[in-house]
């Protein structure tokens, strides 16, 4: 409460005010001020402008239709004349010989139809590529003149790009290279192609009420070993690599959470009468807090190699530091008298650590446990493209390869879908675990000095 | 209700119904425990198998490589406060892009917490989809979004700083609007009432509420941010982390730096910890008084 002061003149009070108001006034303009000066000062440090020269547009491009849509190439060896269709030009996404998509006719005089009137010629001599509106570009590839390209009359248009050991032409329908050695077209599709079968697969082709039908006929297994097994997509690495990354957020959650537990009864001053060793463990929860889990992984990653299991120590020994940090927190809050009450029923002490402590911790425990293990999701997907397991090493292996896009996409999804899943199912057990807390009552704001979900990673 | 008219039950029937209840919860409690024990078990025993050395190769090899680090740093003690001197730009470059991120990511964090707040809400119908984008936002992992940039914008701090904010709008859009609902909602009122905007309604009725608590979970933001962005430099995004790659990938000889880095990050996430429990501490209880 404030009292006044009744020997304070009205100048005196006046002065006290406007000094406050000053003060205020001055707060609300500098610490604005000082957030915009260090915006500036990281603008400079991070070379922010020059930022925009560096950034590759063409890369964002790729980035983004690939990861909707795929292209099939067209290939002519022109020293053999052989012609070979291939999903995004990899040998798994090959057709077979003498087979191909319905826009393109082989023969002695390959005709690919690019739509809209777009159509490529593979001749015997010469490729052709009739553009609609432009007129006709003519390629004879010779192994010794090089690449002698005819354009209709007229400057050369910037989507064509012609020198002597080269041809490029990329319209909105396609886009034709040819070599010296080989002629390539591409012709572009939006979807993931080959999402469930491949083309050597007797199933690749088929609708989904086919599929219904053979799979009641008694094929299902049959069906279901194509798609788990396809070469492109790989959906059985993948679900192992999804499965080691829920693994390793378990193991390290769960076991850190279990070596925490005991230590944090050491670390209270209830319970762990010498000062010395009250001390020492504290010091050990900071320290292995304060090293990093960065270098946990890494120095466990020399010792056990890449793998799941290495992630999942990385997560134990850094969370082991915190949980040991808020068990012992909570550990202190713990009421005496439930403990003096088991104890005057002649109970022995572990049994009053059972029925008299336990219980009274088992809220946090459980919800600390289960907030980490959410997050924890999220930190074995970075663990594991460091340490290499999980779907983290299969994204930064994709990424890496820098043209697998729709991989990309695929993975991100799945890893988005598999943190919110855990998100939502961990929530949901903490509703039904710690009774209270759930059903229609509002949920107290968690303070800091609660503990809370205040070190969440 | 309960039948009054019906004979009591006897202390017997109690006692029986108060045992078997007793003992059907132990039950369901020692299977729980056995199903958790065999999970962990196959889950260790898998995650063994699929690792490239065992656990038992492997444990009584963890000290070696820091023992490996500590030895050539001592070799080479007089060379670690120049080492120290070396690596501190890095050092500067991490907590730089923890700093910028936390910042724009508690703007961005306010922003969506007020957006998803009933009552504060600009647009109440789109409440859910706020609620949705933050979840999305807090679920994204920070490496993939630096992975993607870093192809897109090239290596360095922005691509960090980027994704580590898009995450930490997330989460502390989440935290934000939390705090919000316990916000008192007359101040809000009241300036309505004297034809206050939504930005001034903001600015002067609910921020000056829940500041303390905004600042401190941002000052908890940026702790885990420091770490973030440390591991981020591992996989390309510059800073600490990214020397500390280059210092291991040079392998034995170049201990000596990789120790310096080590102990650069100890002691700056131990002081940066220390200085933000004791800042938060003085927040809340200051907001207490």
């Amino acid at each position: 409460m404030t009292t006044f002061d009744t020997t304070l003149t009205p100048a005196d009070l006046k002065s006290d005010i406007s000094r406050l108001f000053r003060k205020k006034r001055l707060m609300n303009f500098a610490l604005p001020a000082a957030v915009l000066a260090y915006l500036a000062y990281v603008f400079v440090a991070f070379d922010m402008a020059g930022l925009w020269e560096r950034a590759s547009l063409d890369n964002a491009r790729t980035l983004v239709s690939d990861s909707y849509s795929y292209k099939t190439h067209v290939t002519r060896d022109n020293r053999s004349g052989e012609v070979t269709v291939a999903i995004e030009g990899e040998r798994k996404g090959a057709y077979p010989d003498g087979m191909a998509p319905d826009w393109v006719a082989l023969g002695e005089t390959t005709v690919i139809d690019l739509e809209n009137g777009h159509s490529v010629t593979f001749g015997s001599e010469a490729i052709e590529y009739a553009i609609p509106g432009y007129g006709t570009v003519r390629a004879a590839p010779n192994r010794s003149a090089g690449v002698q390209a005819e354009l209709p009359p007229g400057e050369v248009p910037e989507w064509i790009s012609v020198s002597k050991n080269r041809l490029a032409v990329t319209t909105k329908a396609g886009r034709l290279t040819v070599t010296r050695n080989r002629a390539e077209v591409f012709r572009y599709f939006a979807g993931w192609e080959l999402f469930f079968f491949t083309l050597d697969s007797p199933y690749y082709g088929l609708g989904a009420g086919e599929l219904l039908q053979r799979a009641a006929a008694g094929e299902g297994v049959a069906i279901f070993r194509e798609f788990w097994t396809n070469k492109m997509w790989r959906h059985q690495d993948v679900a192992w690599a999804i499965a080691e990354t829920l693994l390793m957020a378990f193991l390290g959650t769960i076991g850190a959470g279990i070596i925490a537990l005991p230590l944090a009864f050491a670390a209270t001053r209830n319970f762990m009468p010498l000062r010395s060793i009250r001390f020492a463990m504290r010091r050990l929860f900071d320290f292995v807090r304060g090293v990093d889990s960065l270098i946990w992984t890494v120095v466990l990653a020399r010792a056990f190699g890449p793998g799941p299991l290495t992630g999942a120590l990385a997560i134990l020994v850094t969370d082991t530091g915190t949980f040991g940090k808020i068990f012992s927190e909570a550990l202190e809050n713990v009421d005496q008298k439930q403990i003096e009450g088991v104890a005057s029923t002649g109970a022995k002490p572990v049994q009053r650590y059972r029925f008299g402590v336990i219980p009274q911790i088992t809220p946090v425990l459980l919800s600390q446990l289960l907030y980490f293990l959410e997050s924890n999701t999220r930190s074995a997907t970075i663990i594991g493209a460091i340490t290499g397991g999980g779907i983290g090493l299969l994204l930064t292996q994709a990424i890496i390869t820098q043209k697998d896009w729709e991989e990309v996409a695929y993975y991100i999804t799945l890893i988005i879908l598999m943190v919110m899943l855990m998100d939502w199912f961990s929530g949901w057990l903490r509703r039904r675990l710690i009774k209270g807390e759930g059903g229609k009552a509002k949920r107290r704001p968690r303070r800091p000095e609660e503990g809370g979900a205040f070190l969440l990673p | 209700m309960a039948d009054l008219t019906a004979a009591r039950p006897g202390i017997e029937d109690i006692r029986q119904h108060y045992i078997a209840h007793t003992q059907r919860k132990r039950l369901y409690g020692g299977i729980l425990l056995a199903v958790f024990v065999a999970l962990m078990a196959a889950g260790f025993r898998t995650a063994n198998a699929r690792n490239a050395g065992s656990f038992a190769d492997g444990f009584t090899r963890i000290f070696d490589y820091p023992a490996e680090v500590l030895a050539e740093a001592a070799e080479k003690a007089a060379q670690l406060p120049g080492h120290l001197v070396d690596f501190f730009p890095a050092l500067v470059e991490t907590l730089n892009i923890a700093a910028a991120s936390t910042l724009v990511g508690a703007v961005f964090g306010t922003l969506l917490s007020l957006m998803a707040t009933h009552g504060m809400a600009p647009w109440p119908a789109l409440i859910p989809l706020f609620r949705r984008v933050s979840d999305v936002c807090r679920a994204i992992p920070e490496i993939v979004i630096a992975l993607m940039l870093i192809f897109v914008l090239g290596g360095g701090p922005v691509p960090a700083m980027i994704a580590i904010a898009i995450h930490t709008a997330g989460a502390l859009g989440k935290l934000f609007s939390e705090v919000n609902e316990n916000a008192s909602l007359k101040p809000v009122e009241g300036l309505t009432s004297v034809g206050a905007t939504w930005a001034q309604r903001m600015t002067l009725g609910v921020i000056p509420q829940v500041g303390p608590n905004y600042i401190s979970y941002a000052l908890l933001r940026f702790e885990i941010n420091i770490r973030a962005s440390a591991i981020l430099g591992f996989v390309g995004a510059g800073g600490i982390g990214y020397e500390l790659k280059n210092a291991m990938s040079w392998g034995q000889g170049r201990y000596d730096e990789a120790a310096a880095i080590f102990l650069l990050l100890f002691v700056t996430i131990v002081a940066v910890d220390q200085l933000s429990g004791l800042l938060r501490d003085h927040l809340t209880h200051g907001a207490k008084a």
